[in-house]
């Protein structure tokens, strides 16, 4: 294995500027992490191979002349296939976008390129991030490095995957009811979902516009930090995007790596811990809360009522946008066109309904119903309307909590990795696994996952979760950074130097 | 009221231009109950005079300066399209016979 591939994006960063390595050799090194692991894992939907090394040489070239485009620039970052990329195909994990190559970049990468990191490929994804496993995507699941035969979480399972096995060590995901940060935990890597509106969603493919949310997949607290500021920011593209500069995330990262956490105001969300949450991430959780209490941190617990209604006003407010987003898929303008059978001269209509159906997967097929059947007149008051108020409740509940302590936490996600197919067609159990993260994308506020350790009954990592107010995104990278010190002092390494080895693995 | 037929998920997916198959109709019209009974306890939550939330932060419209800029060319527009005829989208009929 190449040594280049262990590095933190913080350290190839540093070795890219003192002239120790180059963004060619470090891009070399995941392309050919790739290559060797990839089969089994399938992280990756579409390797660019020419294009990752094109720009690597472009940045070493800047590198040597001084004038480096960012802190990243030469580190190579993976993109979720939910991002529109100017000449590599993006599919959102649908056969009914097989093969689109869209003709213009999202702004997060846009970003990413013009801040000179080479773009290794797109990864895998629950199709159109609907999913808590990545075993909707058209083109196969992503397997856990953990364990190859359970689910490496979702959406973004092959984002998270991607960094946990050491095949990109940046990507970027998306998390519109955790799907950054529930992968991050189940794979112990981190994941950050900012403020709503802090990453531009100009070019994200829309699966429920006033939850989406794009963010940093790392193995590192820094790492999330750098690569925030680098995709971050006001962009008139969007009109949701918030007109202000972001906080000092990279700053907030290293001063919370000291370890220092006096004073801070730790509330525990009652309701985010105990019934449903499997004993072993409970256990590393609690473990997790006592070392900030150790570290000088206060905490309170708080209560927050109305979050056992979050999971069903999430499981309206998401079908309801998806449904209407996905009305764009007629099978007229791109993406695919299914003729229907034994039909003479259809018409667009029919060709629309046979393409829809063999284009779109079940959970696609069962969200765009709910969602159908939510606005319908007759149900919009009592489901998609209700939705929207017990919406309004679950940020009061927020405000009153962050009126007690300055950061929130619970486990990120209620379980370890399961085994895929467990749940492929029990869409309640699944949705369950997003019990924790759901709330901060109903109420916009911002969240980091970070690695808490692994669980006593089957050794597979678990994640703790920091949640901020709107805005305070330095927050959660403060005290986020905070654990991870904390933690990885007691590891006496990274949790994921005890994954288990890769090489000869088969699918 | 949570409960939903088979022929109304039926009737949802014509709504939603999706063709069911049988078979599909048999194996998502079950899951659909489930998934609509698990999220039916909303509609008791929240009063009255709750006021809804359509986004997460407050929204305010925004303008920009009325200047042209570039955009994709009617190549890059067409370079997805399923099938393309001088220049423009070809599309199947729009209109049925007996229109």
């Amino acid at each position: 294995m190449s040594d280049l591939t262990r590095r933190t994006a913080a350290e190839l960063a540093d070795a890219l500027a003192a002239g120790e390595t180059t963004s060619v050799e470090v891009t070399q090194a995941s392309l050919d992490r790739i290559a060797e692991v990839d089969s089994a894992v399938h992280a990756f939907l579409h390797v660019d191979a020419d294009g990752a090394l094109a720009a690597a040489r472009a940045a070493d070239q800047r590198r040597a002349s001084g004038t480096a485009a960012s802190a990243l620039d030469g580190v190579p970052v993976a993109v979720k296939d939910v991002l529109a990329t100017e000449g590599l195909p993006t599919t959102c994990g649908s056969r009914i976008l097989e093969g689109w190559v869209p003709p213009y970049d999202a702004t997060v990468v846009a970003r990413l390129r013009a801040a000179g990191l080479p773009i290794l490929g797109k990864t895998n994804m629950d199709e159109f991030a609907m999913g808590s496993s990545t075993e909707h995507s058209a083109y196969g699941p992503t397997h856990n490095p953990w364990d190859l035969g359970r689910i490496p979480g979702g959406s973004g399972g092959g984002s998270a995957a991607a960094v946990a096995a050491f095949e990109a060590p940046l990507a970027v995901g998306t998390d519109t009811g955790g799907s950054i940060r529930q992968p991050g935990a189940v794979t112990g890597t981190v994941g950050v979902k900012p403020t709503y509106g802090g990453v531009s969603r100009y070019g994200l493919v829309a699966l429920a516009n006033s939850l989406d949310q794009a963010g940093p997949v790392t193995r590192t607290v820094l790492d999330a930090a750098l690569l925030h500021e680098v995709i971050g920011g006001h962009d008139p593209r969007d009109s949701t995007s918030i007109d202000r500069p972001l906080p000092a995330l990279v700053e907030a990262a290293r001063q919370g790596a000291t370890g220092d956490v006096k004073g801070l105001r730790v509330g525990v969300v009652k309701e985010l811990t105990g019934e449903g949450y499997q004993a072993g991430v409970q256990q590393r959780f609690d473990e997790a809360v006592r070392l900030l209490v150790d570290a000088g941190a206060e905490v309170v617990e708080v209560s927050c009522p109305t979050f056992v209604h979050a999971l069903a006003t999430y499981y309206l407010i998401l079908p309801a946008e998806a449904s209407s987003n996905l009305a764009k898929f007629d099978a007229m303008r791109y993406g695919l066109r299914v003729l229907p059978e034994g039909v003479e001269a259809p018409s667009a209509e029919e060709v629309m309904r046979a393409t829809r159906d063999r284009g779109f997967g079940d959970e696609v097929k069962r969200r765009i119903i709910i969602g159908t059947y939510a606005l319908s007149s007759g149900y919009y008051d009592a489901y998609y309307g209700q939705a929207q108020k017990v919406r309004t409740l679950v940020s009061r509940d927020f405000a009153a909590a962050f009126e007690q302590a300055d950061v929130l936490l619970s486990p990120t996600a209620p379980t370890t990795a399961f085994k895929l197919g467990e749940k492929l067609d029990d869409p309640v159990a699944m949705y369950l696994n997003d019990l924790a993260t759901i709330p901060a994308n109903l109420a916009g506020v911002p969240g980091i996952s970070v690695p808490s350790g692994l669980a006593d009954e089957d050794g597979l990592p678990t994640g703790v979760q920091v949640l901020a107010p709107a805005l305070a995104d330095d927050r959660v990278y403060r005290v986020g950074a905070a654990l991870e010190t904390l933690l990885t002092d007691r590891w006496g390494g990274p949790l994921l130097d005890r994954a288990p080895a890769l090489e000869g693995a088969s699918a | 009221m949570p409960d939903i037929s088979r022929d109304e998920v039926s009737h949802l997916a014509d709504l939603a231009r999706i063709d069911l198959s049988e078979e599909e109709l048999d194996h998502l019209a079950p899951q659909l109950s489930v998934i609509l009974e698990s999220i039916a306890s909303i509609s008791e939550v929240a009063a009255d005079d709750v006021p809804p939330t359509s986004h997460a932060l407050p929204l305010t419209n925004v303008f920009r300066e009325d200047v042209a800029r570039p955009g994709l060319t009617a190549e890059q527009a067409l370079a997805g399209a399923p099938a393309v005829d001088q220049q423009r989208f070809m599309v199947p009929r729009i209109l049925g016979e007996e229109a």
